[in-house]
């Protein structure tokens, strides 16, 4: 299995790129899964559809409906997955919600995980408070469980960062995932909390859409994560998104990796 | 109670923007519910402005046609909006006031909470904003206009299945965007820590008004108590000061819809499995994968795949029990007790009224029913109408 900390060797920084697994169906999630890592993302957050996605915008909701109306399946997910881990340089994660997991069950869903090579888990409804359960069985796979931080966070900041495992996700802005024009919480000053606790690498995701957002969060952290972009490009393009979605990856990876 | 837990059940299931206001929410619920200010004002709401006491009636002309258990009524329809809702939405408005809040956002399936919260906003001078599912928009289309009346704008919630469980998602990312100077109140016993144990608390006023009620007029405690769930905040606020009384059976009521083998319902005790959604672990109609079903009601206020994790505590320890009503039963009791009563319950209240008819045949007639009337009918008479076959639109 491929580490998280993979992505973030060298100090150099990450992009993390997001999609969401059976959009438009899962021959061309695991297409682009590998187009992703040709085109230089350093870790790939596979999204599991999700009924009621209470974490994401517009633009993510709609995905995970193409996917679930497509007739996708966890199971099939970790089909499609297992299909190209013998590719696979880089490591990959899957973003979820808590009841897909729970209800699959914790021991037969990480166990699943390691046969397909994915080495983390980031679940947007699971707080540190509720982790524990999840956690001590993800841990007996090595799974590592990503925790978000958010600009609200404030006094819960360090004890999230003395919980990390994997990298944290640190949250730009208030609300749901998607695209936005200017992000205006102090990052900075969010960043310097959590190194006060931590040495674990901290990526910052929300919002970002542009080469030059990228580059800016990417100055005051270890990485970036874009979900909403690429998912929008494969909206756009369906089957046939390949190309742009090179491309696009390609120009973030080089806005960051000058830096 | 660590973390809002009913044995396994509750919890603090939500994303990490909104964790901080929720545990600066449950600080502030646990502050001012003790603030001899915060409950006389309240009460002061309850008595002057939502019209509590409401009544305990003796049905004496339905106990009679069915023949069986004294049947009561807890009159909840007799509030001021028509509903037990704003019982809950006075004590959350009030402490969200106190919170230094000046806007409140809701959402609502039949109409019944936006209308409570849009009227209690105006009269505390707030800012609402309510979030419906657009199909509920069209099939309530009077109730959008009471709350724009009221001074609250409506947003019609146009993502998933365009319903209850599609408001509350859309309630929340609101929430998730501006957290600083608003509120959510969430209008039934469900949703993360604290607002399960909270709106139980706010509705609990009807269980304890039962019991000091029937203690004045027949010296005892009832037999049995009926109410409809969807979320389950009037059963959770008509069950609450029972709970320690073995004698007194709790029996919830959950829309069976066309029957529960149909697929078309929307039983979460009588379908589900447990879960994790909305922010509580509980008991939900769900896939094997954990997808959340579209579920199906004639009434838009059970119109809810879940329920609220101390019914789903309830139901696991056997304290409480959890029954199936059709559509057409729930109908059948609408139009039974209009015309044996002269009261037209809600099609929610209907459901409840359909089981305690079922149950009174078979108790004795020293024996009694309270069935917690949680709203009043006329917001469905068109619906009713239609579903018997009339062209009837308001």
């Amino acid at each position: 299995m491929i580490k998280i900390q993979e992505a973030f060797r060298n100090q150099h920084k990450a992009f993390i790129a997001y999609l969401m697994a059976g959009d438009p169906n899962l021959p061309s999630s695991a297409a682009y899964i590998l187009t992703a890592q040709e085109a230089g993302a350093d870790l790939i957050e596979i999204g599991i559809p999700f009924s009621d996605p209470i974490a994401e915008g517009e633009v993510i909701q709609a995905a995970s409906q193409r996917a679930l109306r497509a007739g996708t399946r966890l199971d099939g997910i970790f089909d499609m997955v297992a299909s190209i881990k013998d590719q696979m340089r880089v490591p990959m994660v899957f973003m979820t919600y808590l009841n897909p997991v729970f209800v699959y069950g914790y021991d037969r869903f990480f166990a699943r995980c390691v046969e397909i090579g994915i080495c983390g888990i980031i679940i947007p409804d699971m707080p540190f408070e509720e982790q524990d359960e999840a956690r001590q069985i993800a841990k007996k796979y090595g799974i590592e469980v990503v925790t978000l931080v958010a600009p609200t966070s404030a006094s819960r900041t360090a004890e999230i960062a003395r919980r990390a495992e994997g990298f944290l996700y640190l949250v730009s802005s208030m609300g749901v995932t998607g695209v936005r024009a200017e992000i205006t919480t102090d990052l900075s000053a969010i960043v310097a909390d959590i190194r006060k606790e931590t040495d674990i690498p901290v990526a910052i995701g929300f919002g970002i859409a542009t080469p030059e957002q990228a580059r800016q969060n990417a100055q005051i952290a270890d990485g970036v994560i874009i979900g909403s972009a690429i998912v929008r490009i494969i909206a756009e393009h369906g089957a046939h998104a390949k190309q742009p979605l090179y491309d696009y990856i390609k120009s973030i990876k080089d806005a960051i990796t000058q830096l | 109670m660590e973390h809002g837990r009913f044995g396994e059940f509750g919890g603090l299931y939500i994303p990490e923007t909104l964790m901080r206001t929720l545990q600066e929410l449950e600080e502030s619920y646990e502050h001012y519910k003790n603030d001899p200010a915060f409950v006389e004002e309240l009460n002061w709401l309850l008595a002057n402005y939502a019209g509590r006491p409401s009544l305990l009636y003796y049905a004496e002309n339905l106990t009679k046609e069915v023949g069986g258990a004294k049947i009561y009524l807890k009159r909840e329809d007799l509030n001021h909006t028509g509903s037990h809702k704003i019982n809950n939405v006075l004590g959350q408005a009030l402490l969200a006031k106190r919170m230094g809040k000046t806007r409140i956002i809701a959402e609502t399936g039949a109409g019944q909470h936006g209308v409570a919260s849009a009227t209690v906003a105006a009269l505390m001078n707030m800012e609402c904003e309510v979030f419906m599912g657009k199909t509920d928009t069209e099939r309530q289309a009077l109730n959008v206009y009471r709350m724009r009346l009221l001074g609250a704008e409506v947003h019609p919630v146009t993502t998933g299945t365009m319903t209850l469980k599609d408001a509350v998602n859309e309630t929340m990312r609101e929430w998730s965007r501006r957290v600083s100077d608003t509120h959510y109140i969430i209008g039934s016993a469900m949703g993360p820590h604290p607002f399960p144990m909270m709106v139980r608390d706010f509705q609990s006023v009807i269980g304890k008004e039962i019991r000091a009620q029937l203690r004045q007029t027949e010296d005892c405690l009832p037999d049995a108590v009926v109410a409809c769930v969807g979320g389950g905040s009037n059963a959770i606020g008509t069950f609450y000061d029972f709970i320690d009384a073995p004698s007194v059976r709790l029996i919830g009521v959950e829309a069976a819809g066309e029957g529960l083998d149909t697929g078309r319902h929307a039983a979460a005790i009588g379908r589900g499995t447990v879960g994790i959604f909305h922010g509580m672990k509980s008991i939900f109609c769900q896939d094997e994968f954990g997808q959340i079903d579209e579920v199906y009601s004639i009434s838009a206020g059970m119109d809810y795949p879940g329920i609220g994790p101390e019914h789903a505590h309830l139901h696991t320890i056997g304290r409480a029990e959890y029954v199936p009503i059709t559509d057409e039963e729930a109908v059948t009791a609408f139009e039974h007790l209009s015309r044996s009563e002269g009261i037209i319950p809600a099609i929610e209240s209907a459901h409840a009224v359909a089981h305690a008819v079922k149950l009174a045949r078979e108790m004795g007639k020293d024996q009694r029913i309270v069935v917690c009337l949680s709203g009043r009918g006329d917001k469905d008479v068109a619906a009713i109408a239609r579903y018997r076959g009339e062209t009837l639109y308001d």
